[in-house]
């Protein structure tokens, strides 16, 4: 993915991947599907929520249902 | 409110710099934990409304406990249940505030039930949000009021029964009976439809305290994996599978269309206007305006007097703290003691100082004044290095081990029987004490105990008993 493509690419969803803690809630809520559990870990030992790179509508579900103040954010335009 | 770009509010602080642990940047909340859901839908609401710099935040007992690191707010963390209280006192003092008590099920529900159906039926202009999670997360899993039917905890682990402990308790519907509260639903943090159902009634339970309407309650139904022994998602599902069935989602009450906004009444009574206000007599009057005095030399007893229920423990610090707020220094009387009234140990705190006093505790003290021998053996190692210990020699059968410290053994007891009666033991301590010491004069004492001895028979006895005590001071100082 080249970073032109990412920058232009809005709506888009941006994960603090140190701030996951891998409940999984926004995966699970995602309404398009856009959003996986990584098979990596983070600093804290969980698998965070990963973005496709492609897909998110900017409709702020994962936003609402993910408990980490900081942890994702949404930029829907 | 259409937003472009959906991230931390800001009415969360950016780093967590309260919290002691090494990582500032994510909340102390377990992966799935309900609780960091409903922060996020306070502090967005908070931002929203432009109200976060107003708003005073109580946070409880129970996992919420640090509620305070995160928000950017005032904040005060109240003892387990009793934030409605708190938020009364804050609210009713400070009106323009927008006064939000947040608080478990355990809290709420359990040790604060009272608290909270008072606030409401006072109709208090505050934001109750309610997470009901079904189990005391903090405590490691017990039965909560809420637990549900058949649900195993720590302390019902062949599950919760109603012959043994009842149904479980539904606050929504309870506090919605009454007349005062303006609105209350019940929400859950489960499926996207009602997660987002739950902001909505954040939003408007807030923005009713805005438009000063009255007491609004949010129940919210809120996922506890650790406590329940599940993974997130399925902790999720759990809340809509199980906990629904029972706790009716839903708005129980919502009458804040129909009800006027209260006057709020902002002013300020300045400090020197109170004593004509409560009508204080004018010579204490005097005493009000010294709290503003600033002092030459430090004067600062820290005063620590322990012994057991029926010593008269109290009413020496009382004493104590009187006559030193008539010789015009800056006092304060904590007092701590067992539920029993007699027998059982009794302490208090008392300090005497010319400067602002900012804790009431006696953590270390400068005078320990041990009436038995319990007391000695506790207190005795917080005595400050040069500080002074009196000590009842008639029933403290050892003497102090500390060299870094004054010990001075007073036979308080045997004294008081002297006189007649072993009830004045107390007097004769504090005798003693303001004879060593020279903290206090001895006629303030007098005046003093006029005003604190509600038996006045008692008075001239306790004058024989302070001069008593006095005297066996000057025997000592003598040999
Ligand atoms: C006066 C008092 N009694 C008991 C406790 C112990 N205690 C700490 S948290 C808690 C229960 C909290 O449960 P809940 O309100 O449901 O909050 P949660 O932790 O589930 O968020 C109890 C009983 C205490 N701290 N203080
Ligand atoms: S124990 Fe339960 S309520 Fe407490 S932080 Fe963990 S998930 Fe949340």
């Amino acid at each position: 993915m080249d970073v032109v493509e990412t920058i232009v690419d809005i709506p888009t969803v941006i994960i603090r991947v140190d701030e996951c803690k891998g409940c999984g809630y926004c995966v699970e809520a995602c309404p398009v599907k856009v959003l996986v559990q990584s098979k990596k870990l983070n600093i804290k030992g969980y698998h965070p929520a990963e973005y496709k790179g492609s897909g998110c509508t900017g409709c702020g579900v994962c936003f609402y249902t993910c408990p980490e103040p900081g942890a994702i954010t949404v930029i829907k335009k | 409110m259409a937003k472009n770009r959906l991230g931390k509010s800001s009415a969360f602080y950016d780093i967590y710099e309260r919290n002691p642990s090494s990582d500032k940047t994510v909340t102390h909340y377990c992966p799935g934990c309900g609780h960091g859901i409903l922060h996020k839908f306070i502090a967005e609401a908070l931002e929203d409304y432009g109200v976060w710099n107003r708003t005073i935040l109580l946070s409880p007992v129970g996992c919420s406990v640090f509620a305070y690191y995160y928000f950017k707010v005032g904040n005060i963390q109240c003892a387990h249940g009793r934030a409605p209280a708190v938020a009364t006192g804050i609210k009713r003092a400070h009106p323009d505030s927008i006064v939000i008590s947040y608080q478990g099920d355990g809290d709420l529900a359990g040790i604060g039930g009272n608290e909270i159906i008072q606030a409401a039926n006072r109709g208090e202009n505050i934001t109750v949000f309610f997470i009901n999670n079904a189990i005391y997360g903090m405590t490691g899993g017990q039965m909560a009021p809420t637990t549900l039917v058949g649900q195993s905890t720590t302390t019902t682990p062949r599950g919760r029964d109603i012959y043994n402990e009842g149904y479980p308790i539904k606050i929504a519907e309870i506090i919605s009976i009454l007349e005062s509260p303006v609105y209350v639903e019940r929400v859950a943090l489960a499926d996207t439809k009602n997660i987002m159902k739950a902001r909505s009634a954040v939003r408007k339970a807030i923005n009713y305290q805005v438009e000063n309407k009255g007491f609004s309650l949010v129940e919210v139904l809120s996922p506890c994996p650790t406590g329940w022994k599940m993974n997130p998602v399925d902790a999720k599902k759990w809340v809509t599978n199980e906990m629904q069935k029972y706790f009716k989602l839903g708005v129980f009450k919502d009458v804040g269309k129909e009800r006027k906004s209260r006057k709020v009444n902002g002013e300020k009574v300045p400090l020197n206007k109170v004593p004509d206000i409560i009508d204080i007599p004018s010579d204490e009057k005097k005493e009000i305006s010294r709290i503003e005095k600033k002092s030459e030399e430090k004067f600062l007893k820290r005063i620590k007097i322990a012994g057991f229920g029926g010593q008269g423990i109290l009413l020496l610090g009382v004493t104590l703290a009187e006559s030193g707020m008539m010789e015009g220094k800056n006092v304060t009387w904590l007092p701590s003691y067992g539920p029993e009234m007699r027998g059982g140990t009794a302490n208090c705190h008392v300090i005497v100082s010319n400067q602002r006093i900012g804790s009431p505790l006696v953590d270390w003290s400068d005078i320990l004044i041990a009436m038995n021998r319990p007391s000695l053996d506790k207190f005795e190692p917080k005595a400050v290095p040069g500080s002074l210990i009196f000590y009842d020699s008639t029933i403290v059968n050892r003497k102090p081990e500390r060299n870094d410290v004054k010990a001075i053994g007073v036979p308080f007891t045997e004294i008081a029987d002297g006189i007649g009666s072993t009830k004045v033991l107390n007097m004769v301590a504090l005798g003693s004490l303001i004879r060593f010491t020279g903290m206090l004069s001895p006629e303030t004492l007098f005046e003093a105990q006029t005003r604190v001895v509600k038996r006045k028979e008692f008075l001239e006895l306790n004058k024989r008993a302070i001069k008593a005590g006095m005297e066996f001071i000057d025997s000592l100082k003598e040999s």
